[in-house]
């Protein structure tokens, strides 16, 4: 499951894109809902856990966080940015 | 026709008709900085009738690395004053609107009534959910612009009840969840890109041309020259908006004491043995600060405590004030027993009143 990434999250992470390996790979659960992947990324980057306004884009549509994923999604996390 | 316009009205789908809505129009630009200003300059080179201008800041040395209609010889000058200047003698046709202010609940619903549409060319969060709701409450489309680093995001908002920023993003971020340009820094062309695909916009709304950018948020990287669309909806909470929040700029509560630029350089001026925590990167501090000043970076604070320690009042200041914020929400905490006050606009203030 790749994942792209913007704004701070981008940052955060420190690369543009970041891939979640199959269960296969790490034997650990794989996130199948919106809500399941933002836990699971939180884990890992707990500056993610920050932001109180996270949009979630699977296959370039704003995704409510009940709303399932499966691993040939493509998954964008779209924070606000405020430059101007 | 006058041929001024020539290579517009001949374009088949625009048109005279076309030219004759952009110069019965009224667009209000919040913002006379990096998006602002290329948005405003092809506006009004295309003959949009009217245009608001609204900033109250004055033209900096770092603005002109992406505000490209700024000058050396404006520094120091009033953007407002500068831009209209410049735009008047760029299109005499044009008439203007100054707003001398920065938007406030207080004014925002009156300034924004007479304008068919509203640029949000703005670069922090509560004035951004302060234009959206406004928009819902007035029922006119806002054309956002954002930026972060090497990336713009850009979409239209309440445009024929289609879906705001707040369906976007519910909630508007905590002061320090997500940094600005002032910060983070922006590569000058980004807005310059950002801020023309806004006029673009603009056009496409006022005349009905094209696909306006609703309920979709385009996001560039300028790193891979890559787009990307992103599609939403609608929630129809939030259009229900009917009146204006009583607070817009802190939402995390923990307001920090304060002191006015203008006071603060009274005290200095008064008293001896001021204690004055400069929290700004060892580099912004060598370049410029104040004689009292000991740098204490916002991620050394732990330097502060032998300068502090029995100390009863400690006053904290950084560029822009927003650090000096932050630092001393850590410092509260750590040294309970002193009392901490921000220095309010920071250096940016302090420069002003004592060059």
């Amino acid at each position: 499951m790749t994942i792209l990434l913007f704004g701070i999250t981008k940052d955060i992470v420190g690369s543009p894109t970041l891939s979640v390996p199959t269960s296969s790979v790490t034997g650990k659960q794989v996130p199948k809902t919106v809500r399941e992947l933002k836990q699971f990324l939180g884990d890992t980057y707990p500056e993610l856990n920050k932001l109180s306004s996270l949009a979630v884009a699977v296959n370039h549509n704003y995704a409510n966080d009940d709303d399932t994923i499966n691993s040939y999604d493509e998954i964008a996390l779209i924070p606000p940015v405020s430059g101007g | 026709m006058e041929p001024r316009y020539i290579r517009q009205t001949q374009l088949k789908d625009f048109g005279p008709e076309g030219q004759q809505k952009l110069a019965d129009s009224k667009v209000l630009v919040v913002g006379l900085g990096g998006l602002g200003l290329p948005a405003l300059q092809y506006l009004n080179a295309m003959g949009v009738g009217t245009l608001g201008l609204m900033d109250q800041d004055t033209v900096e040395l770092h603005n002109l690395q992406r505000q490209t209609l700024y000058t050396e010889n404006d520094l120091g000058r009033s953007k407002l004053e500068v831009a209209h200047e410049k735009l008047s003698a760029q299109n005499s046709g044009t008439t203007f609107h100054l707003h001398d202010t920065f938007l406030t609940k207080d004014n925002a619903l009156d300034i924004l009534e007479v304008y068919d549409l509203i640029l949000d060319a703005t670069d922090n969060f509560p004035t951004r959910y302060l234009i959206n709701d406004a928009c819902v409450i007035l029922g006119k489309p806002f054309v956002y612009g954002a930026l972060h680093s090497f990336e713009g995001h850009v979409s239209v908002f309440n445009y024929n009840d289609g879906p705001t920023y707040r369906c976007l993003y519910p909630n508007m971020p905590s002061p320090h969840e997500v940094p600005n340009c002032n910060e983070n820094g922006v590569l000058g062309v980004i807005p310059g890109i950002i801020g023309t695909f806004q006029a673009l916009e603009v056009v496409k709304v006022l005349t009905g041309i094209g696909e306006v950018l609703s309920g979709k948020l385009l996001l560039f990287d300028g790193l891979t020259q890559q787009s990307t669309k992103i599609g939403f909806k609608v929630n129809p909470e939030n259009q229900k908006i009917k009146k204006l929040q009583d607070q817009y700029q802190q939402l995390d509560c923990s307001v920090v004491p304060s002191i006015r630029a203008e006071e603060f350089q009274l005290l200095l001026e008064s008293q001896q043995n001021i204690t004055l925590l400069d929290v700004r990167t060892p580099n912004e501090f060598n370049a410029q600060h104040l004689n009292e000043a000991i740098n204490t970076p916002l991620n050394r604070l732990e330097l502060a405590a032998e300068h502090i320690v029995g100390t009863k009042e400690v006053y904290v200041i950084c560029q822009s004030g927003k650090r000096s914020e932050q630092a001393i929400q850590q410092l509260e905490t750590s040294f309970p027993a002193i009392k901490f006050y921000n220095v309010l606009g920071g250096m940016n203030k302090m420069m002003m009143l004592c060059p």
